[in-house]
């Protein structure tokens, strides 16, 4: 349910000028998103101010995409422009906050946008809680080139959403993945990087060899990924800025993939197979030193880092049907977590550390699900032909994995749905993706 | 009056600039596609086997044509190149080791071929596990072969999991066929 600490009801009833709004609430605006939000939060950003000629079209652009990461949520709702009374003309002059009471506008963003003459772009922005009349927090000002215009609008919208429900944001961030073309029988793959929206589309490798899962570090510099570039599946690491890569070898004539760096972005756990039997095991970055952490005839696979290192979750078929288990990270006694109907797969710990995402596979169904980290309180959040490999946003809210359509003309495509299941919507690409793996928030 | 962010000048630059002129400055290593088995023009497989044997052609079989026995193109279409299985399992089935009982003699005949195998999975899985399935389903394969005679040095395994199926269709039809390990041959030497 939705939590407003003022209802609509008696903001509506408390009228336009009514002073005693402020002292009736029990504390500032927050929208409260723990238990999923029904009916979303209706906010107002007129386009920014823009201070001259030069700034026009991204203040108008700015604005768009502020809105577009707020909407996008499901946690608010603009207001359309064709709604407002009020007009911002001047970033600095006093809110005529009866004209957005009128509108029903709980809160309201207000910017200005300045370009100088050698492509910098500055982007002031104050955020409003319109029927207490106040500001919530500061007003912010940032400073960057031209063609860091949507970080600017991320960035924005990542302070209005902190502000507003004081939870982390995750605008600002980005996501690379497994590009898909061509038919499902001859599929193209390259590793691509873009935005958590889907914009600044870039290709990290060429579509010639196979290649599959990639994960960030943990400072998001560098990708780990496993591609059949030698002819046998191997595991990369790949420097983003540069698109570099090198191979981290392993023992000949052995198979590895599935890699994840360790919280400490030195340490990578993957699998390994050797005469057909997979295995985990852990490899200093640096040294290329190599230990072992499962020893069974099962498949043992899917590793994923507890944020504090000292864990990992993983996927095994020990019991018959692949299911998960967590283990220290050193290896040792692991303990089974999963034990629904169904088999479970591609678990990820959560930024926060208290839910493990997963995908399960139950009566011909895929889903994606959570679950907390002894296993209790499962959640499942989609149901597909086929859903897989899901990834945190930064604050560990929000999910993103793989559907893929069924039948000879399916195409993957990238999805996003909240830990709550609600606002379940597909990453504007108009690419075939699959295997996202989420940044943390950018500096 | 404002709170600043605190980036400074220079890492707007880095940070903030356009990653795309990074990118495309950068030289795309050429990518090697070294597998050994890729003197076979069909290496994933897109033909059933046919049986050749009553196709009417009667000795001065061309080398190389599927006539020859000492082809590869015979040893895909009349020994068979694959065999399929069931769902989840990496057992071999009474039909595979048929299969792959001809497979090794034929192996035997023709010891300067080696062989890769190619295990494979449906998609009905996730991704990282039907590799190792895959895996699993090749090994079972050279185990069974290095019983019957042939030299393990001569072959090697590799998995596909569920990124080369045969078959499209979302039906078990299709998906049968893509449970499959594919012995590709080749007179390159594998290592």
């Amino acid at each position: 349910m939705m939590k407003y600490v003022l209802t609509l009801l008696s903001a509506i009833l408390l009228g336009f000028a009514a002073p005693v709004a402020a002292q009736e609430r029990d504390g500032p605006l927050r929208i409260e998103i723990t238990e999923g939000v029904i009916e979303p939060l209706p906010y107002a950003v007129p386009v920014f101010v823009a201070d001259n000629a030069a700034a026009a079209q991204h203040a108008q652009n700015i604005t768009q995409v502020i809105a577009a990461d707020l909407s996008g949520t499901g946690l608010f709702r603009e207001i359309p422009a064709s709604a407002h009374i009020g007009r911002i003309t001047n970033f600095a002059s006093p809110i005529q906050f009866p004209d957005w009471k009128a509108i029903n506008a709980q809160a309201l963003i207000v910017g200005g946008v300045s370009a100088d003459g050698a492509g910098r772009l500055t982007v002031r922005f104050r955020l409003y809680d319109v029927f207490a009349g106040q500001e919530i927090g500061q007003g912010l000002q940032l400073q960057g080139t031209v063609d860091g215009w949507r970080r600017m609008a991320h960035k924005v919208a990542d302070q209005v959403y902190s502000r507003l429900t004081g939870e982390d944001a995750y605008f600002d961030s980005r996501v690379v993945f497994v590009a898909e073309s061509g038919p499902k029988d001859n599929r193209q793959k390259q590793l691509a990087i873009m935005d958590y929206d889907g914009a600044n589309l870039n290709y990290l490798t060429d579509a010639r060899s196979i290649v599959l899962a990639p994960r960030f570090s943990p400072g998001d510099d560098q990708v780990l990924y496993t591609s059949y570039e030698s002819g046998f599946p191997k595991i990369y690491v790949l420097d983003v800025a540069s698109a570099g890569r090198r191979v981290l070898e392993t023992q000949q004539g052995t198979m590895s993939f599935a890699p994840r760096f360790a919280p400490d972005g030195r340490t990578v756990v993957f699998s390994l197979t050797t005469g057909g039997n997979t295995d985990l095991y852990t490899m200093d970055i640096g040294s290329s030193r190599t230990s072992r952490l499962t020893s069974a005839p099962s498949i043992e696979t899917a590793p994923s880092f507890s944020p504090d290192g000292s864990r990992i979750v993983f996927e095994s078929d020990r019991s018959g049907l692949p299911q998960l288990y967590v283990m220290p990270a050193s290896g040792g006694e692991a303990q089974r977590i999963s034990f629904g109907q169904g088999r479970y797969g591609t678990p990820v710990w959560s930024p926060r550390g208290d839910l493990i995402a997963f995908t399960k596979q139950s009566k011909g169904r895929f889903h994606i699900g959570v679950m907390r980290t002894d296993g209790s309180e499962e959640r499942l959040l989609t149901a597909s032909f086929l859903d897989e490999g899901p990834t945190w946003a930064p604050n560990g809210r929000v999910i993103m994995f793989t559907r893929e359509s069924q039948g000879a003309q399916g195409q993957a495509r990238l999805y996003s749905v909240d830990i709550t299941g609600r606002n379940l919507r597909q990453v504007p690409l108009d690419i075939g993706a699959s295997d996202p793996s989420w940044s943390g928030l950018q500096k | 009056m404002f709170a600043y962010d605190k980036l400074n000048k220079e890492q707007m630059k880095n940070e903030w600039g356009n990653p795309m002129n990074i990118l495309s400055k950068t030289t795309i290593l050429a990518t090697v596609l070294a597998l050994g088995a890729c003197s076979s023009a069909d290496r994933f497989g897109n033909s059933d086997a046919v049986d050749l044997n009553n196709s009417g052609v009667a000795g001065g079989a061309l080398a190389g044509s599927p006539q020859d026995p000492t082809s590869a193109a015979y040893f895909q279409q009349t020994v068979g190149d694959r065999v399929l299985f069931a769902v989840d399992q990496s057992t071999l089935t009474p039909q595979g080791m048929a299969t792959l009982d001809g497979q090794a003699q034929w192996l035997s005949t023709n010891i300067e071929y080696s062989a890769v195998i190619e295990g494979h999975a449906d998609e009905q899985g996730t991704r990282e596990y039907n590799l190792a399935l895959g895996a699993r389903r090749a090994n079972a394969v050279l185990e069974y072969l290095t019983a019957k005679g042939v030299a393990p040095n001569r072959m090697k395994v590799i998995s596909y999991g569920k990124e080369r199926p045969l078959e499209i269709c979302s039906e078990e039809s299709c998906y049968a066929k893509n449970r499959r390990a594919v012995t590709v041959i080749s007179v390159v030497p594998t290592s």
